[in-house]
């Protein structure tokens, strides 16, 4: 049905679609090539696609010189994996009460959750209750409480569990096993495929923010990676827009500050390139669940 | 997604209410003890900060807290503070022209990529480009903002480098505040073309084969099958994501902005909007007053615009509409 050779049309699509999936990665390899570099050929030549002299003293500065880093790195995995724990457990139990279908009011608790999503009470209420009454300043709950309950993910896990026949229930009630019995030893690991997609999104979430952090932690020692990324980005903006320019000019010919900023975004995006082609799989499945069953 | 509401089949067991609401939860206690964690998370960071909204009503003092401190006077003080300044309206007006700029050029985008990758046959060809394009969507906006700096920094930036091999004059993206909406439109397509594709690819394939078969054998050009078949069988999922999209065009994605944009006051003109703006008023200047005005004036009409863009979806829809 396809013609076999390829029209004009053909490889100007094919054209496009290379070019635009090229952009895609340049940045990517050029950041790596960054890390790479040595700081005099990044102030030389700019930033380019491989690195002219490899020089790993960046990532040697990053592992001996700074706690600080690898305190961020700690925060950032302890968040992510205390935050995505809580958060499967905390949606997926919600979710297993809304599904209920012997449960007559499951309804009103699909409303309440649904509301949620919603009406939304903006940055300002929400930044003054956190702060004022829940007292997370400069906590690290401040970056795991907020987004733990989830009404959307508390909706996708409620459809999947919905479409499970009501029998097994009754079943596994009649050889008397309560509810918490049935959710955890019966429907979650039922329900393994969407927990697991919808636990790549959530700690996706907790790995990739920094919006948290910078609006509830001041504390340098418990700032996530993510954050501490962009501190020292605009810190060295800073310095370079500031009078004594031509102090840090000698400054930074010594301390490679260029390439050190590229390693430690190495470094923040290295897992997710390590597990990318995991992620996709479920993300492309778990988004096909969505769009199907809506 | 769909919510049962059910509220017909609770009127016709009308009669069983009044204890037997209270037998009924009783027997279902433990559900309800599962449910609560949600219930009280979702009551403290959603429904607690919608009681909050009154502070733009009140002159705020943070020692009285929300329904402590004293209502303002006259009671619209904060609005008509917030009407006085320049900087309220701008950053009102650019988050709707640089949303309705966003939602325009990323459909072009989306629906452009998904329909080309459908010509695609070659399914290595495919599939990777596919891993490439949607690779972006994992990483951060301050990575974002690394890769943009990398590119368009004065001294050492890419951008410039190429510039200047063409014996041209280096520009200064960093403080040119019009080239911002472009580059802002660049930045959102980059990172998430890929993913707003998959929606698309994925109304392409449910498409019935014997459409195209019919169509090639009345001679229909590839071109014209894409025109007329491929597009019309999109439609609605792009009226659908659109409406969505247009029901949150009040609200801007703070992260992107505060990544690619952050404190460089030179580009505000063309790049503060309403989250940025109510951030730096509370979090920089400590304006709350000003800022939970605006925050207020951006909650009331994107709830409204999130109701009316589920009716219109719903109407046209049923089973894409949220609720």
């Amino acid at each position: 049905m396809y013609p076999k050779r390829y029209s004009i049309g053909q490889i100007v699509i094919v054209a496009i679609i290379s070019l635009f999936s090229l952009s895609c990665l340049l940045p990517f390899i050029m950041v790596i090539s960054g890390s790479l570099s040595t700081e005099k050929d990044i102030m030389d030549y700019g930033y380019s696609l491989f690195p002219r002299n490899v020089s790993f003293d960046s990532y040697r500065i990053l592992i001996l010189g700074s706690n600080r880093i690898v305190d961020a790195y700690a925060i950032s995995i302890i968040v992510t994996v205390v935050g995505t724990v809580l958060s499967l457990l905390v949606t997926s139990m919600g979710a297993y009460a809304m599904a209920r279908r012997s449960f007559k009011y499951r309804n009103v608790l699909s409303i309440y959750a649904i509301i949620t999503l919603l009406f939304n009470g903006g940055l300002v209420p929400w930044y003054i209750i956190c702060v004022r009454y829940l007292e997370l300043k400069d906590t690290m709950w401040a970056m795991i409480l907020p987004p733990l309950a989830n009404a959307f993910n508390m909706f996708l896990i409620r459809n999947f569990m919905m479409a499970m026949p009501e029998d097994l229930h009754e079943s596994a009630k009649m050889d008397g096993a309560g509810e918490f019995r049935i959710y955890a030893q019966l429907i979650v690991p039922l329900a393994k495929p969407v927990l697991a997609t919808i636990g790549l999104f959530i700690s996706l979430n907790y790995w990739n923010d920094w919006f948290l952090g910078l609006m509830f932690v001041d504390k340098q020692e418990l700032q996530p990676l993510q954050l501490l990324l962009r501190t020292l980005i605009s810190n060295v903006e800073f310095l370079r827009s500031s009078s004594n320019a031509m102090d840090i000019q000698r400054i930074a010919s010594q301390l490679p500050s260029e390439s050190i900023k590229m390693a430690l975004t190495v470094v923040t995006i290295g897992p997710i390139i390590f597990l990318y082609p995991f992620l996709q799989r479920y993300f492309v499945k778990g988004l096909m669940v969505g769009a199907v069953k809506g | 997604m769909k919510i049962e509401t059910g509220a017909g089949r609770m009127q016709t067991r009308a009669g069983l209410m009044g204890n037997g609401v209270i037998r009924e939860l009783v027997r279902h206690r433990m559900l309800l003890l599962m449910f609560l964690p949600a219930a009280t998370l979702l009551f403290l960071f959603n429904y607690l900060p919608l009681a909050g909204l009154v502070i733009a009503f009140k002159n705020f003092d943070f020692q009285q807290g929300i329904f402590g401190s004293e209502w303002a006077k006259p009671l619209l003080n904060n609005f008509d503070y917030m009407l006085t300044s320049d900087s309220a309206y701008r950053a009102i007006k650019n988050t709707i022209l640089l949303n309705a700029l966003f939602i325009a050029v990323g459909l072009v985008f989306e629906v452009g990529l998904a329909l080309m990758l459908n010509e695609i046959r070659n399914k290595y060809f495919k599939r990777v480009t596919q891993s490439l394009t949607f690779l972006p969507f994992f990483i951060s906006w301050i990575v974002v903002g690394v890769f943009a700096y990398n590119l368009m920094n004065f001294e050492t930036g890419a951008f410039n480098r190429i510039i200047q091999f063409m014996g041209l004059s280096p520009i200064d993206f960093y403080s040119e505040a019009g080239l911002w909406p472009f580059i802002l439109t660049l930045a959102v397509r980059w990172k998430v073309t890929g993913y707003g594709t998959i929606i698309y690819l994925a109304a392409l394939t449910s498409v019935d084969n014997s459409y195209y078969e019919a169509a090639s054998i009345d001679g229909a050009s590839r071109w014209q099958q894409t025109w007329y078949i491929s597009l019309p069988m999109l439609k609605p999922t792009i009226l659908i994501l659109t409406l969505l999209a247009v029901g949150r065009i009040m609200n801007a994605d703070f992260g992107m902005f505060y990544a690619m944009v952050g404190d460089a006051a030179l580009l505000f003109p063309t790049t503060d909007v309403i989250d940025t703006f109510v951030y730096r008023s509370l979090r920089k200047s400590g304006d709350i007053g000003m800022a939970s005005a605006a925050g207020f004036v951006q909650s009331i009409v994107a709830f409204v615009l999130v109701l009316g863009s589920n009716y219109i979806a719903r109407r046209a829809d049923r089973d894409s509409a949220i609720f």
